[in-house]
């Protein structure tokens, strides 16, 4: 029952991650209907701006929670930015395109942002600080789930009940959610579309680089190449939920994650990623539109 | 011409680029000694180069925006590229096909054996590339999977003789047979798909193909692979190493120029139109009589084919395969092939796919920059030159005379 139990914990940790980076493909799909090729390597720099940052901080001899505000915000804002940099290089220009053409240039983007973390910093696989202290109140359940992980499921619930305050009640979720449904339409009552389609991008790369830290602090390891199959499994959770819809999203990502954590634990590891990309291929045949989508025959 | 906005505007862009690539490209730490190490020089680098960039950048939007306006008005001739100025005159066209034909045949005795062995891995391409091209440019399905095919080629090969001492000749074929077999395969299930969702899942389809080869140890001896592949001989006569790689040179001239013949003639057929019209409009293609399923599957059955064909050759010409061959940086680098000749064009494809293959193994100093290049190459060609190198240009009737008629 224990295995079972951390299974299902930390299939669960392993989905909020897959959440959190799935919202991004969630919001940017919903507004331009653009696959953000190039989102998990958003994460990915997300992950190394924030080791960068906490190596910096500890040679100069800060505290570790100092640190891990710093370096989280920190991390948020560099994500952030880039993905607005993105945006504007690569989409911006081909909006009136094929979408053929879009995600070609966002394949070329997340080649040449690996290409360029990989040429500035190393090949090698990093060492990621572990920032989470073991909490004394979980001792005994220690063999089922650790203080990290309560850390991901925690600021992955923070992130997703502001994120739906954000949506469903302030004027820019209003403006979101509008140029969603008709992008002519919000125009007309003028809301600024340009910006609002990078007011997306700045937040979905901001969850992806709050997942990215997390993550990264858990397995403790990043390189150059986490943000590629992160990013293809974020997708999937992001499809299997229903693209465009952000509770869906989540679902997503937790069906995934307990999917990969009961395979790999009861049947092998070796193809702990095989099990991803069949899961797609199958709800991609069966529904399309995913668990909570909108049923919608231009889409698939 | 230069205007203060302009330099205001660059000036900003290049603060702004400074500031984005501060932590990564200037800091380096070692977190397991605990070093940083300052690198200033690449700031100036970045701001420098962002401000001239940004000057480019601004005057090819620019233009192409002039050139939208100026294309709806009428006034904009579309310049035609002097390949396809050359394909246009008999006059012209003949003597060089002659030409390249000539220098092809004599290449081996020209060049080195290192610049044939080169070569012959750029014809590889050049076969993989108009494979790719019938999915992606012709019938306008993202495959980025493709390498997958060429993988069950180059495995068809090295088992197929590993287990039944089968001969390359004898292989080809069946390697052509079993491309296509897994080009169906994965054609069924995704023909509902189209764009984005196309595009994951047939990466996901190649990234489980490589996955399978690694992990399945029984059957193709996992991660370390086959060796000891023998080279194809000449009538039965095992051939020197260099014999043999003059002779694969040939094998794939000859294969190029029937893949080419067979794509040519296919383009021009009824289901060439067929794939063109799905490419354009699905909903209309189909009010037009068209079957979809079918146009699909021969488009990722022929497509495939060619991929496992050239799978067959690069198995007997490197004399070993293993699963990092086949990783999904290649079929991008397949995909850039077709992005940058042209999609949908033959002779764009070609050019593609010597000009992207040849050029890293000449500028070797430059060759850990190659998939950055590749990188920015993708997005570059898509914002300015969605058409590639060598466009393909439509057939087009044109009623000349009528016109002058009415004018007068």
């Amino acid at each position: 029952m224990d295995y079972f139990l951390g299974l299902f914990l930390g299939g669960l940790t392993r989905g909020s991650i897959y959440a959190l980076i799935a919202l991004g493909y969630t919001m940017v799909y919903g507004i331009i209907e653009l696959i953000n090729f190039a989102h998990g390597e958003i994460y990915m720099i997300g992950a190394f701006t924030a080791l960068i940052v906490i190596s910096v901080l500890t040679l100069m001899g800060m505290n570790t929670i100092a640190i891990l505000v710093i370096a989280g915000v920190i991390a948020v804002v560099y994500s952030s930015a880039y993905g607005y940099t993105l945006e504007k290089i690569a989409y911006k220009p081909l909006r009136a395109a094929p979408r053929l053409s879009a995600l070609i240039s966002a394949i070329g983007m997340s080649l040449f942002l690996q290409n360029y973390v990989l040429l500035a910093q190393t090949s090698d696989f990093l060492p990621f600080p572990n920032l989470v202290p073991d909490f004394e109140f979980m001792e005994p359940y220690a063999h089922i789930i650790g203080s990290a992980e309560i850390v991901i499921l925690i600021t992955t619930a923070i992130v997703m009940i502001l994120l739906t305050i954000l949506i469903k009640f302030t004027n820019i979720g209003k403006a979101m959610r509008a140029a969603s449904q008709d992008k002519t339409m919000a125009l007309l009552v003028g809301i600024n579309v340009n910006r609002v389609i990078s007011f997306t991008f700045v937040v979905g790369s901001a969850t992806a680089a709050i997942g990215g830290v997390l993550i990264a602090s858990h397995i403790g390891m990043i390189n150059f190449y986490i943000g590629f199959i992160a990013g293809i499994k974020a997708f999937v959770a992001a499809v299997l939920g229903g693209i465009g819809s952000i509770p869906g999203a989540v679902l997503g990502g937790f069906v995934l994650g307990w999917t990969e954590s009961f395979a790999t634990g009861y049947i092998s590891s070796d193809y702990e990623d095989v099990f991803a990309f069949l899961f797609l291929v199958l709800i991609l045949i069966f529904r399309p539109q995913g668990i909570l989508g909108r049923s919608d025959k231009h889409k698939a | 011409m230069i205007t203060f906005g302009q330099i205001k505007k660059a000036v900003l862009v290049s603060i702004w680029f400074m500031f984005l690539t501060f932590p990564i490209m200037v800091i380096r730490v070692n977190p397991v000694e605990h070093i940083v190490e300052w690198r200033w020089k690449n700031m100036l680098l970045v701001g420098v180069g962002s401000f001239i960039l940004s000057f480019v950048w601004h005057y090819f939007i620019r233009r192409k925006e002039l050139g939208a306006q100026k294309a709806e008005l009428g006034e904009w001739a579309e310049a035609i590229p002097l390949a396809q100025r050359i394909r246009s005159k008999k006059t012209l066209y003949k003597p060089a096909l002659v030409a390249a034909g000539i220098f092809a045949l004599a290449f081996p005795f020209i060049f080195s054996l290192y610049q044939t062995n080169i070569m012959a891995s750029a014809l590889i391409y050049v076969m993989l590339g108009l494979g790719l091209n019938i999915v992606v440019g012709l019938a306008g399905l993202l495959d980025l999977g493709y390498v997958a095919f060429y993988a069950v080629g180059a495995y068809a090969y090295a088992l197929l003789n590993y287990h039944f001492g089968l001969s390359f000749w004898m292989v080809l074929p069946i390697g052509a047979a079993l491309g296509a077999t897994f080009g169906i395969l994965l054609g069924f299930p995704v023909l509902r798909l189209r764009g984005d969702y196309l595009a994951i899942v047939t990466l996901g389809f190649g990234e489980i193909i490589r996955i399978i080869l690694e992990n399945w140890n029984e059957f193709s001896f996992g991660p370390s692979g086959i060796a000891n592949i023998p080279r194809p001989s000449l009538f039965g006569i095992d051939l020197s190493v260099h014999n043999a790689t003059i002779y694969i040179y040939y094998i794939m001239i000859g294969l190029c120029l029937l893949t080419i013949f067979v794509v040519n003639r296919l383009q021009d057929s009824r289901i060439g139109r067929a794939w063109i019209a799905l490419r354009e409009d699905e909903t209309a293609c189909q009010a037009m009589g068209i079957d979809k399923t079918k146009t699909k599957l021969t488009a990722f059955a022929l497509g495939a084919m060619w991929a496992g064909m050239s799978g067959v050759v690069f198995a007997a010409k490197t004399t070993f395969v293993n699963p990092a061959s086949f990783t999904i940086w290649e079929s991008i680098i397949i995909l850039c092939i077709v992005v940058l000749g042209g999609m949908g064009s033959i002779l764009g494809v070609i050019a593609g796919a010597l000009v992207l293959i040849l050029m890293p193994e000449y500028l070797r100093a430059l060759s850990e920059f190659r998939m950055l290049a590749f990188g920015i190459l993708l997005v570059v060609m898509m914002v300015f030159r969605p058409g590639g190198l060598i466009p393909n240009v439509r057939r087009t009737y044109k009623f000349e005379g009528v016109a002058n008629d009415e004018k007068s």
